[in-house]
């Protein structure tokens, strides 16, 4: 479990296929299942993110940043 | 307006547009363009490379106004949906490089990974060998992301750099139109460029109107479901990810059946249309495209629509494709229905080297200090 103060930012921005997802699993694997952050500039990274974290079964959000997206993916469930 | 481009990225949009592209490809092989070439990325942009005088061969020579077309549909799409974004920077001359040797493979081939499946939907047994390269070469490229390769981050641009592949290709569209020619021969005699073939695949073409309508299509539907021949396997091999492989298989189960209505199915290796029966240059030639394509990010056909949406470092990986297709035919490296020229074979190879070398080379230096923890 961790905060929001703690948790995990991954920059993916400026990367091409498959980079922003490869680099977002990276993430992830690193966090140890807990929840990490991913920030993409792309709507396609940002969707291929949100789908690739899906199939991992972890929930996600998107929030945006100024011209970015931040895709929050949720802590791995027991 | 909203909800259409939302569904168009879901996976019933992915699906539609593999079928859209799977009719209208042999559509337009029955209204001229030339068979089994409905739409071939490489092979128009080889077209249009001779329509300009970049090479001199002389059956491979017309504007195809698709190319242009899938630029400005992606590019009418982007805008409508917001993703219109300038930017570049990603290392955009090892891009071009990437692009002229992608070519070279493709026409060591005689095909970009969209024509290797038309091939096949068409009958054409000797793709089957095309494709085995393909994946082979997006294998290679898969061995390389997992080491680390990376051309590096884009960034964003000024606006009117968004413009340049849109505005080009519309210029394109006007040369198309009107055919200027621009050379005089020793006599006088107004001659091309603009070049038009008056043999061979390149006097091969259905009417411009259709061709235009069916590349503005094809260029919206695919900005909208990110359509990729390339990342199709990729994303099969590296992430267990059917997404955009349900768009390559709708292409090809639709391309089919389009073929056997229309009676342009006819399987086998011999005689095949606008292609060779030699394997092993026929897996090479696509095994040194599919790695180049998967070190850029993406099939030749999502470049473009990736330039129209903005992606400057794609502009350059089309740039580089049509100056590649100049250099295939004047060096005589390009392949022909007789088989791989002479020289097709070592150009491959030393492709496959340049290439290796870039997917061993390149490193996002920064790449694992950018975690922010």
């Amino acid at each position: 479990m961790n905060t929001d103060e703690t948790i995990m930012r991954q920059d993916a921005r400026g990367l091409a296929c498959p980079e922003p997802i490869m680099r977002a699993k990276m993430a992830m694997n690193r966090a140890k299942g807990n929840a990490v952050e991913v920030l993409v500039d792309t709507v396609t990274a940002r969707d291929n993110v949100v789908r690739m974290a899906g199939r991992e079964g972890r929930e996600t959000s998107v929030t945006v940043e100024g011209d970015c997206f931040v895709v929050r993916i949720g802590e791995k469930k027991a | 307006m909203k909800s259409i481009l939302k569904l168009l990225a879901s996976k019933p949009g992915i699906i539609l547009t593999g079928a859209v592209i799977g009719v209208l490809a042999p559509v337009l092989v029955s209204l001229g363009n030339p068979a089994n070439m409905g739409i071939c990325v490489a092979c128009f942009e080889r077209d249009i490379a001779g329509a300009l005088g970049l090479h001199r061969a002389a059956v491979v020579q017309y504007l195809r106004p698709e190319i242009p077309a899938f630029v400005l549909g992606s590019f009418l799409a982007a805008l409508l949906a917001g993703e219109w974004k300038p930017r570049t920077g990603s290392a955009p001359v090892v891009r071009f490089v990437l692009g002229a040797f992608s070519m070279i493979g493709a026409l060591v081939f005689l095909g970009c990974p969209w024509r290797a499946w038309l091939r096949l939907a068409g009958g054409d047994w000797n793709a089957i060998f095309g494709l085995l390269g393909l994946f082979a070469g997006i294998v290679a490229g898969i061995v390389f992301l997992k080491r680390g390769y990376s051309l590096g981050r884009n960034y964003p641009s000024p606006t009117a750099l968004g413009f340049v592949m849109p505005v080009l290709s519309a210029g394109l569209l006007v040369l198309a139109v009107v055919v200027p020619l621009f050379g005089r021969g020793a006599d006088g005699q107004a001659v091309g460029p603009i070049f038009r073939s008056s043999t061979g695949p390149g006097s091969m073409a259905a009417p411009l109107a259709v061709s235009l309508v069916a590349g503005l299509v094809i260029g919206f539907l695919a900005q909208r479901t990110r359509f990729c021949t390339v990342g199709a396997v990729r994303d099969v091999v590296l992430f267990r990810d059917p997404h955009l492989a349900l768009g390559i298989g709708s292409l090809f189960v639709v391309a089919l059946l389009t073929n056997l209505a229309l009676g342009q199915f006819s399987a086998g290796f011999q005689n095949q249309p606008v292609a060779h029966t030699d394997g092993l240059w026929n897996f090479g030639g696509m095994l040194l495209s599919g790695l180049a394509f998967t070190l850029a990010g993406g099939c030749p056909g999502r470049q473009l629509f990736l330039s129209g949406e903005g992606d400057g470092d794609a502009g350059v990986f089309v740039l580089g494709m049509i100056v590649g297709a100049g250099f295939a035919h004047n060096f005589n490296l390009a392949s022909s229905t007789a088989g791989p020229s002479p020289y097709g074979p070592t150009a491959t190879i030393v492709g496959l080297v340049v290439v290796a070398g870039i997917g061993m080379t390149f490193r996002e230096k920064a790449a694992q200090e950018r975690t922010v923890q």
